[in-house]
């Protein structure tokens, strides 16, 4: 099985999302797809799936030029694609979300799910996915769901198996497992791609790479000889810097102090077991762990989303344990949510009122009840110029832009604000690489200026970049500090701890 | 200037309104008005009503509606009520509160009006009018805002809650209507005294024809077009209610009340209601009787959906149902044709609105084929 692209080009009115784009995939080997957010990569797979056709160019199997008229020819030909975002019915099981549209039936439209559950099981042991036919989607993590989603495509007998960003959602466990399940594929003669805009990934599981850049193919690479630098910079068209510039520690007063907070999640587990931790002006904060070992619950009684069950917050020596949200934001801690989606923005408002979204009762910004829109625009235009927000107006709706520039947005709003406190919950998740630069940026330079940063990320990278000092964070406590009296970090040790080990 | 300047300078630009948002907002809805006075017809057809009479009553229905002064009189006041609580119900569906509890609100503010209507006599018109009308909103207000603290308290959801309430509505009224401080004197039936001259709503044209029902009503709805317009795009509140309406997890994280902020809401569109009811009171009926509300909390729920819940198109909305419902008349008289047909056509006005793209694919030339956007090519 090999299918070539010769030549796509795909337009969307003025906008060229594909120019001339030449891409083989082979049997036995996986080729990585890195490119930014907007890059086109999406939407070059969305034509090889037959969800678009293309305006010039033609897709080629084994030799034979083919046109998909839809999904289901694609689908025919053997390609299948495992979204990012998973489509899966929860209160099904898993043996029936898998024969979601090509159930097995008997006389009289009988559902089959017995040959349904040895097929899936036979898809399981062919690939190693284990996973129990009879669970329910809702019961399982997000690491097998995503198992499921590809017994969906192997069921289809799919060869070529196109990867989404499949990494996104993934706990740095199961990113490994996933490997090893893309291992297997191609070991038994699958046609992968791998599309991504994490460069480390990238190189660890590809056999090929191809860097997309503003639709077109900018460069091929080698991953056995090129550098992570070298992507990065056919990725983002322009020399990219790693490393943080830093002013030397001197942290000052303590602004956060938090003594044995306990928080229970809404079915009275535990989420945040007694944990004493505290943030100075002029210090990164970091906090790493596995996501779900009870960061997020500690960010929500931080910024007063979440009842405090025992325990105490103080800020610059006020106690702020059940302060409203409102409250805090005045005292001056701005909150970057962990989904900027659910809680950060309002996608049908315009950029402006996004820009406000915390601060419109500010008297800048209103007076009684009125608000003095002129003023709130004025203040939106600068300060989304000043935090680099790429967009043609501040009356464009936010749901419009990009997922950097959304974040940026965020960003703006925040840092903009009248702070010393910065909660940064997964501050860059899903960003590209030019986006997170900017945004780690801004950080360091709020730092610098004496803020006072609590960064919680399940990256470690970003984490160990970032932070004076980590705590890592396992079963709703910190297990582990690091980088306390300026010692060096050890990576290791801090991912042993993220796993529960004791140090 | 700086760079940073030149560039904030240009991101005030305003965006010019898209074709695609002018499709959405007037050639839908007009579109919508022709397919439903389409298939009214041929419903009428299938009743065995043959061309001519088709023909005649669509003519009566235009002559009913805006044939003459005595038609716009009639569209107007049938409309005033329904533009009232369709602003209210505009105003819940922005703030994401489904309130179905319209007709019960205007029950019970109709009602408030009345008592104060008829309780005080002697006062001047600029005190007892006023008062009335306040009433009406006061209780219309309060009875909805049960339903926001229902929600707020205790997550009961508005619409089962609205609904109960509609029904307690009708049952207390039927209640009132009997007790002896409010029932007509001498009248078996549930039936309550009349209003007072000094607090009902003037007519505006009987010094040209007596006949001409046109009350000053109207001007009351064009100042609540205003003042919710007002409410929703200028005011702190009205920014507070779209946010907790668009995405209340967003509100909250912006530090608002949103238990609050759904009481607030609610008593905001009970009140609108509620002046509803006590507009038709105070200017048409002059009394209350059972069911006096006549559907109009549940038309108002499609004119709020019709006019997109934006106050000038809740306006546009109420003239159109106003009209059919005058023109309805019209058409029963001079062409025999029942006026539950206008019932079958405002429902297909709302069933094509709600189904813009079957109206894009009967109409394709009136529309730019959809392309993906910019911003649907661009999404990774």
């Amino acid at each position: 099985m090999e299918i070539e692209l010769r030549g796509i080009t795909k337009r969307f009115g003025e906008v060229v999302a594909n120019n001339n784009v030449n891409l083989t995939i082979r049997a036995g080997e996986v080729l990585g797809l890195l490119g930014e957010n907007g890059a086109g990569k999406s939407t070059l797979m969305n034509v090889l799936s037959g969800l678009y056709a293309p305006d010039e160019g033609e897709i080629l199997i084994n030799g034979t030029p083919t046109a998909f008229k839809g999904p289901g020819d694609a689908i025919t030909a053997g390609i299948g694609m495992v979204h990012q975002h998973f489509m899966l019915i929860p209160v099904f099981t898993v043996a029936e979300n898998v024969i979601l549209g090509v159930e097995p039936t008997g006389p009289v439209d009988f559902l089959d799910l017995k040959t349904a559950r040895k097929q899936v099981l036979e898809i399981n042991e062919e690939y190693g996915l284990s996973v129990d036919p009879d669970e329910l989607i809702e019961t399982l993590p997000v690491g097998i769901q995503q198992r499921v989603e590809i017994i969906k495509v192997l069921f289809r007998s799919a060869d070529v198996v196109i990867f989404d960003e499949p990494t996104a959602v993934l706990t740095p466990q199961e990113v490994t497992e996933f490997f090893e399940i893309v291992k297997a594929l191609r070991d038994a003669g699958k046609a992968l791609v791998f599309i991504t805009h994490k460069l480390h990934e990238i190189l660890d599981i590809s056999d090929r790479i191809n860097v997309l850049r503003g639709g077109e193919i900018v460069g091929e690479g080698d991953p056995k000889t090129i550098t992570e630098m070298e992507l990065a910079e056919l990725m983002v068209g322009r020399p990219v810097s790693f490393d943080v510039v830093k002013e030397p520690f001197a942290p000052k007063d303590t602004l956060l102090d938090v003594r044995n907070l306990t928080m229970l999640r809404e079915n009275d587990d535990v989420a945040v077991d007694d944990i004493s931790l505290s943030v100075r002006s002029g210090e990164i904060v970091g906090i790493a762990g596995v996501q779900g070992n009870g960061q997020s619950v500690l960010v929500e009684a931080l910024t007063g989303l979440a009842r405090v069950a025992a325990g105490s917050v103080h800020f610059r020596d006020k106690d702020i344990t059940h302060a409203s949200t409102r409250a805090r934001h005045r005292l001056g801690i701005a909150h970057i949510p962990e989904d900027r989606h659910r809680m950060g923005m309002i996608p049908n408002f315009t950029i402006a009122e996004n820009m406000v979204l915390d601060t419109y009762y500010d008297d800048r910004f209103s007076t009684g009840p009125t608000m003095h829109w002129s003023a709130v625009n004025k203040s939106a235009a600068e300060d989304a110029a000043a935090f680099d927000v790429r967009m043609t107006s501040i009356f464009e709706k936010a749901g419009n832009l990009s997922g950097g520039n959304q974040q940026k947005m965020v960003v703006a709003r925040e840092l903009s604000r009248e702070i010393t406190l910065i909660v940064a919950a997964q501050p860059t998740r899903g960003l590209d690489v030019g986006s997170v630069q900017y945004i780690h940026s801004r950080l360091i330079e709020a730092r610098d200026s004496g803020d006072g940063v609590l960064i919680v990320s399940s990256e470690l990278d970003e984490i160990i970049a970032l932070s004076d000092r980590i705590l890592v964070m396992f079963k709703g406590r910190i297990v582990a500090e690091f980088g306390a009296n300026g010692a060096p970090v050890d990576k290791n040790a801090i991912g042993l701890a993220m796993a529960g080990a004791t140090v | 200037m700086t760079d940073h300047d030149t560039l904030s300078k240009k991101l005030l630009k305003r965006i010019a309104p898209s074709q695609a948002g002018f499709e959405d907002l007037v050639l839908v809805p007009v579109f919508a008005v022709i397919m439903a006075l389409i298939l009214g017809a041929v419903a009428m057809l299938a009743t065995n009503i043959g061309f001519a009479t088709i023909g005649q009553s669509y003519l009566a229905l235009l002559e009913g509606s805006v044939g003459s002064l005595n038609a716009i009189s009639e569209t107007l006041t049938a409309a005033a009520p329904l533009i009232l609580a369709g602003l209210g119900m505009a105003l819940g569906f922005r703030a994401g509160m489904f309130n179905i509890g319209a007709e019960g609100q205007v029950l019970i503010g109709g009602m408030a009006a009345v008592v104060v209507g008829f309780s005080f006599s002697g006062l001047p018109m600029v005190v007892h009018l006023p008062l009335a009308l306040m009433a009406g909103a006061l209780a219309g207000g309060l009875y909805a805002s049960i339903a926001g603290w229902l929600r707020a308290a205790t997550g009961a959801h508005e619409v089962i809650t609205t609904i109960m309430l509609n029904m307690i509505a009708y049952r207390l009224i039927d209640y009132i209507l009997r007790l002896p401080v409010i029932q007509r004197p001498g009248r078996a039936d549930p039936i309550s005294k009349s209003v007072l001259d000094s607090a009902e709503l003037p007519r505006l044209l009987d010094w040209i024809d007596p006949n001409l029902r046109v009350h000053a009503g109207i001007i009351l709805v064009l100042a609540a077009v205003f003042l919710v317009h007002w409410i929703l795009f200028k005011s702190k509140l009205g920014f507070e209610f779209r946010a907790s309406g668009e995405n209340p997890e967003a509100a909250r994280y912006a530090g608002m009340r949103s238990g609050l902020i759904i009481v607030i809401v609610m008593g905001f569109a009970g009140a609108l209601a509620g002046l509803a009811g006590a507009n038709q009171v105070l200017g048409v009926l002059g009394r209350a009787s059972p069911g006096f509300s006549a559907g109009i909390g549940f038309d108002a729920i499609a004119v709020a959906l019709l006019g997109r819940s934006h106050p000038v198109g809740v306006l546009m909305a109420g003239l159109l149902f106003g009209a059919l419902e005058a023109g309805g008349r019209q058409m029963q008289v001079s062409a025999g044709v029942s006026i539950d047909l206008i019932s079958i056509i405002q429902a297909l006005i709302i069933v094509f609105i709600a189904a813009p793209l079957l109206i894009r694919t009967i109409f394709p030339w009136g529309f730019r084929k959809i392309a993906p956007t910019k911003n649907s090519a661009g999404k990774e």
